[in-house]
């Protein structure tokens, strides 16, 4: 297949010239979807009929967990682009991705664990859901550190793709391991078969923080992308040229 | 906004500081590149005026 085409689009010079008008927009949605969805969360919702208020801490922890699995799509799929078709962007977008999901998947376990105490009575089990999503975080770290190991740059993008790629098989399990296996984790509320197990005024605050915190991570994922072509294309004139004009300007 | 909306029904610790920790975690992240970018640039500048 010819795959001449990608290469066009995905020419870093003109990513970052469309990023640079697209952020803003971006930007702006999320903050209008971050107050209208914390306000749905905090007040509108009803508390839950069995967890009282504690329920309320869905609205951070959900988000985030599904933004660690993802955007760990996002970085495996942007590595097979630059492992596979030498896209170079690809290796941009996925080194950009990988310290955003390594701290939603932080931030997933984080109040997964302050939820967990009130409801379960502690603050950590190995059950399979914590533990595959642990284990999530840890993948995240270990492609980082393989970036900071490897200086050349186009070699470090290659072994993260790898590693990455070979750690998707963790990512099903994370989704299914409350199904697979008996968990203190809770089964799925919301992405079942049938109707969610979940009341309309509940869900419709999570959507919005889940869209919200999806379209944060593309917009950081942009701005951590035009460093990664800045530090990568540093010696191009084009680099150059925008560096003094927003010296100039 | 009154103590009992602070209160989360005896829940506050764990709803707060979750609350507290991911908006943190939001905000260093979306902080933190744009120095990262700010910086580059000018060092980028500063080393193609030197050549």
């Amino acid at each position: 297949m010819d795959f001449r085409w990608l290469h066009k689009y995905a020419s870093p010079r003109d990513f970052y010239t469309w990023s640079l008008s697209l952020v803003p927009w971006l930007a702006g949605t999320c903050a209008v979807l971050f107050i209208v969805g914390l306000a749905g969360g905090l007040i509108y919702a009803p508390p839950d009929y069995q967890q009282g208020e504690s329920f309320r801490i869905i609205y951070v922890h959900v988000p985030s967990a599904w933004m660690s699995l993802f955007i760990y799509m996002v970085m495996a799929g942007a590595g097979a682009l630059g492992l596979i078709w030498h896209v170079k962007l690809g290796d941009m977008v996925a080194r950009a991705s990988a310290p955003v999901g390594a701290w939603f998947t932080f931030l997933a376990l984080a109040t997964g664990s302050l939820w967990g105490k009130p409801m379960w009575g502690t603050y950590w089990v190995w059950d399979a859901r914590l533990t595959s999503e642990l284990i999530l975080l840890f993948l995240y770290l270990g492609y980082i550190a393989l970036q900071g190991a490897i200086e050349d740059r186009r070699i470090a993008a290659r072994a993260g793709a790898v590693l990455a790629l070979v750690g998707t098989v963790n990512i099903p399990i994370v989704h299914y391991s409350v199904e697979w296996w008996n968990t203190l984790h809770q089964g799925p509320t919301v992405t079942k078969f049938d109707a969610p197990s979940i009341d309309t005024s509940m869900l419709i605050p999570l959507l919005i923080m889940s869209l919200a915190y999806t379209i944060y991570f593309f917009t950081i994922m942009l701005i951590r992308t035009r460093c990664e072509i800045l530090e990568f294309e540093r010696n191009t004139a084009w680099v150059k040229q925008r560096a003094l004009g927003v010296e100039v300007g | 906004m009154d103590a009992e909306f602070f209160a989360m029904g005896g829940y506050a610790f764990y709803v707060w500081a979750s609350y507290g920790l991911s908006a943190a975690v939001l905000i260093a992240n979306a902080v933190l590149p744009r120095i990262r970018e700010k910086s580059l640039l000018k060092k980028i500048a500063q080393s193609a005026r030197e050549q």
